[in-house]
């Protein structure tokens, strides 16, 4: 079941293992001249000895392959004979061999992906003087695949603000705190930080005797395991029922406790939750009349249009009235300015709570907001929601007003600048400023920001925006 | 007889069934295709059902077989547990009491000798008690417990399963009553059959000659005609290593499932490293392989390594050291972690040393044969082995046959695996009732219990490749893949492959290797082939269910491809 694609123009036949004798035809590629190898001198420089793998033609049937996983990363001296890559055809999976001695010098086509047969999957030098070069020129022949790796991507492009991705650089380096030790990890950390290029010499273990667990590999690199590609197993609950104990010495048992682990949505949540301790956040809370909304939701509820999409609404064209608002700090040294406003609005959601994002709200009309918000609970409910759809929010809803909340405090979510939070619309006597008394609907919203970009200015003046635009709801008909 | 015979009416039944209100339109074609033939298959079914209880004593169905033992007990009670032989106290002894042993008794009693067993510890062995089957209990819990958690698995059969947990003392008990379980079994089996087992210690007094008794007690001895030796094998433990069957453990310990380690080493990626990772991620911990060789998983055929390792291990929360020894093993105290120093298994040369939560030493098993009086039959273990001839005859220090002496199992390290001692102990048996037998090793399977199973029969590539070089003939390779079945597909389970390395002259089969989805289950159609020396020609005509797993072997046979000119039907097994 192993294959070699790394040939030589016109190879000569085949000689691995599988092609010897008695095959099933669906595995004899011994004819195919799919499975060949180019030297890069045709093209430029006639000494540079830089070869493409090529997607090889693993059946007869066969017109593209997913590559399965990378044997070898970049960097990776390659002996020949040596797997390199598996590639799943429509029929198996299969070894690829090199028939070269070299360096996997990049990979042009990563985990998971497909490529048409024939199609160049990664490069390979034969001196470390050339990794350079073949990596210039995987990044140059780009185009339809992306040059980096898997495993490159989440450093590459963080999304503008996402509730499960932490900020860049995550809780301060941690420092080693005493002089040379031994740096123990365990297997599965080992792999991650493989996976995600994690330095573990910066990682302080936190497990017993020192050791690197997965979770500090997870903390370093920023992630959490609900992003992380899903493993075969996925057992964090279970490791934690295993040892219950040892990670909580200091709270007292009581008897006849029931342990129930984390789920990985409430995991996310709890270390988001420990994320967020690390931005200085400040609040700062408004009244809001109601009436002439209340009126406006009778009028257009037969439509569809629900409460949520109305306060969404109203938030993103006051968002659109104070960008800084919509901003978020995620260095700590410089404001980012987001280009389009996503509102996130809190989901509670079966033991869980998740952000589904109504993506460009100032720009969708009442209705279409509406029926995109339908269509996000439904995915939220099914979890169905694609990862754009509830990490790419840049300000959040959280809206408590229907279970008779009259006010409550936010925790700013990890990655955007501020999060609203909305109590119930009450009917509350109000003095006007003739000191006449009237009885009106009002609801406290409070805002939650991070003070790094958002000053106590910015909230009043953004709050005074949206509660006009609240109190004077015509203009979100529009 | 009676159960037996509404036994095979029940399951044909359905079949009956089904043809007369066969009109329920939900049949697919293979149903409508089965619906026309039912009638009179099942009537053939039926005459053919109770023929073979009649006649044939070797049926695979339990119920059957429990009534045929029960029968056979009336029988042999008649004349008393056979007669034994005139001057002796018994026509046959076994010492050890395990799945060889018993397997040589049953047989034993159905060919009318007179059997005793002799077992000093308890009934079963290290099959029953401290191996194969509590094993089977902790993997079919690993299974499940990687199915569920699973999600992108679960999700994919569009099922919403919530974060799955274990108790720790549930699985335990599962293993241990399993054990139980089988124990009682298999000691009813022996007394309902009336052998005798004797309670102590066995040994060798002389030729024909055994006492038995506790240590330090009253010991009896007793003549018997043929003695086999059936005593098995202990976990091996290298010295340096230290077992404090705490933190440092061997399979007798892991069996017991006291503690989940966060973090376990395992030394050795054979059969039982292997599982018991596989075991052990399932219930959450991490393992790290110590093994000496250069690759894991040694044993196996090497393509069928690569693919296990691209699912078994690389996937899992798995590390592995390959080509080193751990020459010190230091179980945890003091506050202090497992201590496991290694070293360069070439250069001998410190290579790390690892500091984890526990280790289990799994390098393999030790023939257990001390104390069996062997130097009075002048008979020197090699390695602790009992040197045996392929008829199972011990042989002493001085090349020669030791007559009636015989050594079946892990004791004599032809084979060790449960089944092959039972077949042994059934081979040795068929030669002292006057019936000439020699085993053909090539047809014992052999499987690996883990998600999903590995197995194997006959020779693996590089074997097959060497001998064929000596003997110079070619040799062929198939290969189907677990992606293109339809069953595999179904479960969600299309990884694995299935390989046969057979001769394209003669279509003998060589060798077959599976990987995949209940390959411990598939493998006995090529065993049976190598047994019986059906050739690839002819077993290729047999016909499989559709849509089930077995249709990956079927393929595998139909894609292998013999030279026209072979005479067909040579059925004769291949000695060897």
């Amino acid at each position: 079941m192993s294959s070699s694609l790394l040939q030589p123009r016109a190879p000569p036949s085949l000689s691995s293992s599988s092609s010897i004798s008695g095959t099933k035809p669906q595995w004899r590629f011994t004819s195919l001249p799919a499975v060949t190898f180019t030297r890069r001198a045709r093209n430029s420089t006639v000494n540079a000895k830089i070869r493409e793998i090529f997607m090889p033609a693993l059946s007869s049937t066969m017109t593209e392959g997913k590559i399965v996983s990378w044997i070898k990363s970049e960097g990776d001296v390659l002996s020949k004979g040596e797997s390199v890559v598996v590639v799943e055809s429509d029929k198996a999976d299969m070894d690829v061999e090199t028939f070269y001695d070299g360096i996997l010098a990049a990979i042009v086509v990563p985990e998971g992906e497909s490529a048409p047969v024939g199609a160049p999957i990664g490069l390979l030098a034969e001196t470390e003087a050339e990794i350079e070069e073949a990596r210039a020129k995987a990044a140059s022949s780009g185009g339809s695949s992306p040059p980096t790796t898997a495993a490159d991507a989440p450093v590459a492009a963080p999304p503008p603000s996402a509730p499960v991705a932490a900020p860049p650089t995550p809780a301060a380096a941690p420092v080693v705190a005493d002089g040379p030790r031994k740096i123990v990890l365990t297997p599965y950390a080992k792999k991650l930080a493989k996976q995600h290029k994690v330095d573990i010499s910066k990682v302080v273990g936190t497990g017993p005797f020192g050791r690197i667990t997965p979770a500090d590999v997870e903390a370093a690199a920023g992630i959490t395991p609900v992003k992380s590609k899903p493993p075969p197993v996925t057992a964090p609950a279970v490791t934690a029922a295993a040892a219950p104990a040892k990670s909580a010495p200091t709270f007292a048992e009581i008897p006849g406790a029931t342990v129930v682990p984390f789920t990985t949505m409430q995991a996310a949540v709890s270390k988001n939750m420990i994320e967020s301790l690390s931005v200085p956040t400040f609040r700062v809370g408004y009244p809001v009349m109601t009436d002439a909304l209340d009126a406006l939701y009778a009028k257009v509820k037969s439509k569809g249009v629900t409460m949520t999409a109305l306060l969404a609404k109203a938030a993103a064209m006051a968002l659109a009235q104070h960008p800084v608002v919509n901003a978020s700090c995620k260095d700590g040294k410089s404001f980012t300015y987001n280009s389009s406003i996503n509102i996130a609005v809190a989901v509670a959601i079966n033991g869980g709570l998740i952000t589904p994002v109504l993506q460009d709200a100032d720009k969708l009309d009442l209705y279409l907001l509406s029926e995109k918000w339908k269509e996000l609970v439904e995915k939220a409910r099914s979890k169905q929601l694609q990862p754009h759809e509830y990490n790419s929010g840049t300000f959040t809803l959280s809206n408590l007003g229907m279970f008779g909340v009259d006010r409550f405090d936010a925790i700013l979510p990890p990655g955007q600048g501020a999060i609203m939070a909305v109590g119930a619309s009450k009917p509350t006597p109000v003095a006007d400023k003739d000191g006449y008394f009237s009885v009106k609907n009002q609801m406290l919203v409070n805002v939650t920001a991070d003070h790094r970009i958002v000053y106590g200015a910015d909230l009043a003046a953004f709050l005074k925006t949206f509660a006009k635009i609240v109190q004077e709801p015509d203009s979100l008909t529009m | 007889m009676n159960s037996a015979i509404s036994l095979s009416l029940s399951s044909a039944s359905p079949i009956t069934v089904r043809s007369y209100d066969g009109a329920a339109s939900s049949s697919s074609s293979s149903d409508l295709f089965f619906r026309n033939n039912s009638a009179p298959s099942q009537l053939r079914f039926c005459g053919l059902k109770r023929e073979a209880f009649s006649g044939c004593k070797s049926s695979s169905n339990a119920v059957l077989l429990k009534q045929l033992r029960q029968n056979t007990k009336i029988s042999a009670s008649l004349s008393g547990n056979g007669t034994p032989s005139k001057g002796f106290d018994y026509d046959l002894v076994i010492i050890g009491a395990g799945v060889g042993g018993h397997g040589a008794a049953l047989h034993a009693v159905e060919k009318g000798l007179k059997t005793a067993i002799i077992e000093g510890d308890v009934v079963g062995g290290t099959c029953v008690n401290r191996g194969c089957v509590p094993s089977k209990a902790l993997l079919a819990v690993s299974g499940r417990m990687r199915e569920l958690q699973n999600e992108h698995h679960m999700k994919s059969f569009g099922l919403q399963v919530a974060a799955a947990g274990y108790d720790r003392q549930g699985v335990a008990d599962h293993a241990e009553n399993l054990a139980t379980k089988i124990r009682n079994n298999l000691t009813n089996s022996l007394k309902s059959l009336g052998v005798d087992i004797l309670a102590g210690v066995g040994t060798v007094v002389g030729p024909q000659k055994v006492k038995y008794g506790k240590v330090g007690g009253s010991e009896t001895v007793i003549t018997a005609k043929d003695i086999i030796i059936a005593t098995g094998s202990v976990p091996f433990v290298p010295k340096g290593v230290e077992v404090d069957g705490k933190t440092v453990i061997t399979s007798d310990h892991a069996l017991k499932l006291e503690t989940v380690p966060e973090w376990i080493v395992i030394v050795g990626s054979g059969y039982i490293g292997l599982e018991f990772s596989d075991v052990y991620t399932a219930l959450g911990s991490e393992v790290t392989f110590v093994e000496a060789l250069d690759q894991l998983m040694p044993g196996f055929d090497p393509e069928i390594g690569k693919l296990a390792q691209r699912v078994l291990i690389n996937p899992r929360k798995i590390d592995y050291h390959t080509g080193v020894f751990a020459t010190k093993i230091t179980p945890a105290k003091d506050g202090k972690p497992v201590t496991i120093e290694l070293i360069d298994a070439k250069t001998k040369e410190p290579k790390d040393t690892l500091e984890v939560d526990a280790a289990l030493i799994a390098t393999g098993r030790a023939p257990f044969t001390q104390g069996l009086g062997l130097e009075n039959v002048n008979v020197e273990t090699q390695r602790g082995f009992i040197p045996v001839d392929e008829r199972m005859r011990v042989i002493d220090s001085k090349g020669e046959l030791v007559p009636h002496l015989y050594c079946i199992g892990d004791a004599n390290g032809k084979m060790m695996l449960a089944h092959a001692a039972s077949a042994q102990g059934i081979s040795v048996v068929e030669q002292v009732s006057g019936k000439d037998h020699v085993l053909n090793h090539l047809s014992i399977p052999a499987a690996c219990f883990t998600h999903p199973e590995i197995s194997m029969v006959g020779l693996t590539e590089p074997q097959a490749r060497e001998k064929a070089e000596k003997e110079g003939f070619e040799i062929g390779i198939a290969k189907t893949s677990f992606k293109a079945n339809t069953k595999a597909l179904a479960e969600n389970e299309g990884e694995g492959i299935a390989k046969l390395i057979y001769r394209p002259d003669n279509g003998e089969i060589l060798g077959v290797h599976i990987f995949g989805m209940h390959a411990a289950d598939l493998i006995h159609e090529a065993s049976n082939a190598i047994a019986l020396g059906t050739r690839v020609q002819d077993i290729k005509y047999a016909v499989h269910a559709h849509p089930t797993l077995s249709e990956v072997i079927d393929e595998l046979f139909k894609s292998a491809k013999v030279k026209n000119d072979v005479s067909c039907a040579v059925a004769e097994p291949i000695a060897v």
